[in-house]
């Protein structure tokens, strides 16, 4: 009990001493802007159409964002060998980085989060191959090169067969083996564990 | 350690320092010097000029804690040696690292931020102009949410684990800069708007998904870190930072914002920071980092050399506001005391807790709980694996535990429990 009557005098502390800064329960921000701030400071540019297009490279899984280009699994076979396979290994399981290729689901880990066993949607390995690989040369693969590498991790997944050929609608329409096993975080604090 | 070896090292460091400013001008002076030793044969030194002002300070030389760095590769961690450390504040050169493709070499003078996306004005942003906004300054924990997944498989439980590297993906910092909803304002969010992808200038352009709602709360594009400049290692020139979140998503090296209406799914969202549960399904968003405490002395591989009185230590952080108890069991956890929680209490941040002991020579195992304000207690292993399974990953804030022997040896001790 004395434990707890000293840790209620220091929130009774604590909360004097942030209520100045809008720490307190029931503000709308815990960092109110100035009284005398103006309803624009305008620090900053104006940021044009190209500019934007210049850094604008996310896809989403309905597809926004993807370019224009395609490639099929037997161009992609030959892109990754180039690219992919000094790190992933010959048939995307041997490493030494990253397992890419496994269609096992993970309740029989431990294993590997592969792309058919784990990876919700398609589009995604659109968008981490486009902005971070390889590793060594991130951003030198086309967008042709792109799909077509994707065509063939999809196709070493057994998500897609060997004549297949992606591009801005096929690669939205592929349906990934894991894709509604994902839920939302429903921890929500309080004494139930989660 | 050695007293009269490590007085030896900082008198010479001192005595070469004291030779370069031209004070001593000849070897003879400093044999002379060397012959002068207190009683004891410990180097006294009272008995020689100090070293005069420098411009940047050092640590003393017998003090060097270091990160612990696992391997070389780009995408990798080193993490904070907690049990070198007082108080709650993680010096800035010892914050813990994660990075994704290693850490770029950023001009501040040439870094841009650029926001646009679902708002009125798209908008690009210098260094100069973030800088000229008002700004406000907090102290916030930043714990990635692999920590401690080292001690959550039944089957491999270490006992030889130092805190550090169980742990120390955890530090505490100051930081600096502007609150995002600040500069939101300036963009002019239009309606419709829920969520935020957030990019970094990494060679891997690391990119989460951010509910729009934080990023309206608590979030800060920081610049600021203990009073300086953000390190290289923590986002230079900028970083995104979101209290009480799991630490990759306050991306680093931050230079692009887009408000969206709906997660992209980036690769770190998905295949990366989520988890796996009993049954077959992967919580996903899972941001914020539950309440958890660490004991950091006693630790392995720490001995005690007597019995007698011994203060734990620890630190303890809730992601959900504030830490408002610790208790401390040297049972095994049949039985709990209430720890001192240093005070002030911050929001988001550590807390360092302290518990008097008088440990009797005996066997004994030493754990901590918290709880926080919202009413959550920081569950057992065991519970963790009964809601979740045994095979998830991420998020493990389940209590630790340290055994100390009869000979005050001192060893990882969950897998005592388990």
């Amino acid at each position: 009990m004395k434990g707890l009557v000293a840790v209620s005098a220091s929130l009774i502390l604590v909360a004097c001493e942030m209520a100045g800064v809008g720490e307190g329960e029931g503000m709308e921000s815990p960092y109110p802007l100035p009284l005398d701030a103006p309803e624009r400071f305008s620090f900053g540019q104006d940021a044009s159409e190209d500019r934007i297009s210049l850094w604008d490279i996310d896809v989403r899984p309905d597809g926004e964002g993807l370019p224009q280009g395609s490639g099929t699994v037997q161009e992609g076979e030959a892109v990754y060998r180039t690219h992919c396979l000094v790190c992933h290994g010959p048939t995307g399981t041997e490493g030494p980085y990253h397992v890419l290729v496994g269609t096992a689901p993970w309740e029989e880990w431990p294993g590997s989060r592969t792309i058919g066993g784990y990876w919700p949607y398609a589009t995604t390995l659109y968008d981490f191959i486009r902005r971070a690989m390889p590793q060594l040369t991130p951003g030198i693969l086309t967008a042709d090169e792109t799909y077509a590498v994707v065509a063939y991790l999809l196709h070493l997944n057994g998500v897609v067969r060997d004549d297949a050929l992606m591009d801005a609608e096929a690669l939205p329409a592929v349906i990934m083996p894991a894709r509604d096993r994902f839920v939302a975080d429903d921890r929500r604090g309080g004494a139930e564990v989660r | 350690m050695d007293r009269s070896k490590l007085s030896r090292r900082t008198w010479l460091a001192t005595t070469s320092g004291v030779i370069a400013a031209g004070l001593l001008r000849t070897q003879a002076d400093a044999v002379r010097l060397e012959a002068q030793e207190t009683p004891e044969g410990l180097r006294d030194p009272s008995k020689v000029p100090g070293r005069p002002t420098s411009e940047v300070g050092a640590r003393a030389p017998g003090e060097q804690p270091r990160r612990l760095v696992r391997n070389q590769n780009l995408s990798s961690s080193s993490r904070t040696p907690l049990q070198d450390l007082n108080g709650t504040i993680t010096p800035a050169d010892l914050h813990f690292e994660r990075h994704h493709a290693g850490v770029p070499d950023i001009v501040a003078e040439d870094h841009e931020l650029l926001i646009h996306g679902i708002v009125d004005r798209p908008m690009v942003f210098r260094m100069a102009d973030l800088k000229r906004y008002p700004c406000v300054s907090q102290t916030y924990f930043l714990e990635c949410s692999g920590n401690g997944g080292g001690a959550y498989s039944r089957d491999r439980m270490p006992t030889d684990i130092t805190v550090q590297a169980l742990d120390g993906l955890l530090s505490t910092s100051e930081w600096t800069g502007v609150p995002l909803s600040w500069v939101l304002r300036e963009v002019g969010v239009r309606p419709g708007a829920s969520w935020m992808l957030a990019e970094g200038g990494d060679a891997a352009l690391m990119s989460r998904s951010v509910p729009l709602d934080k990023a309206m709360d608590d979030a800060l594009l920081a610049y600021g870190q203990n009073g300086e400049a953000i390190r290289p290692e923590q986002g230079y020139p900028l970083r995104l930072f979101l209290p009480g979140w799991e630490g990759n998503i306050s991306v680093k090296w931050l230079r692009r914002l887009e408000i969206t209406d709906r997660p992209t799914m980036t690769r770190d969202e998905t295949s990366k920071y989520t988890d796996p549960l009993r049954g077959g399904a992967a919580r996903q968003f899972s941001f914020v980092m539950d309440a958890k405490s660490v004991i950091t002395f006693p630790s392995y591989p720490y001995a005690l050399p007597d019995r007698g009185w011994w203060e734990i230590k620890g630190l303890a952080w809730t992601g959900r506001g504030r830490i408002t108890r610790i208790e401390v069991s040297t049972d095994g956890g049949r039985s709990w005391a209430d720890a001192q929680l240093q005070r002030p209490v911050l929001s988001k941040s550590t807390v360092r807790f302290r518990h008097l002991w008088e440990w009797n020579g005996g066997e004994a195992l030493v754990l901590s709980r918290a709880t926080d304000e919202t009413g959550y207690i920081q569950p057992t292993v065991h519970e963790l694996w009964d809601v979740r399974g045994e095979r998830t990953s991420y998020h493990q804030n389940h209590q630790r535990a340290w055994k100390v022997a009869s000979t005050g040896e001192v060893t990882f001790g969950l897998g005592d429990l388990v």
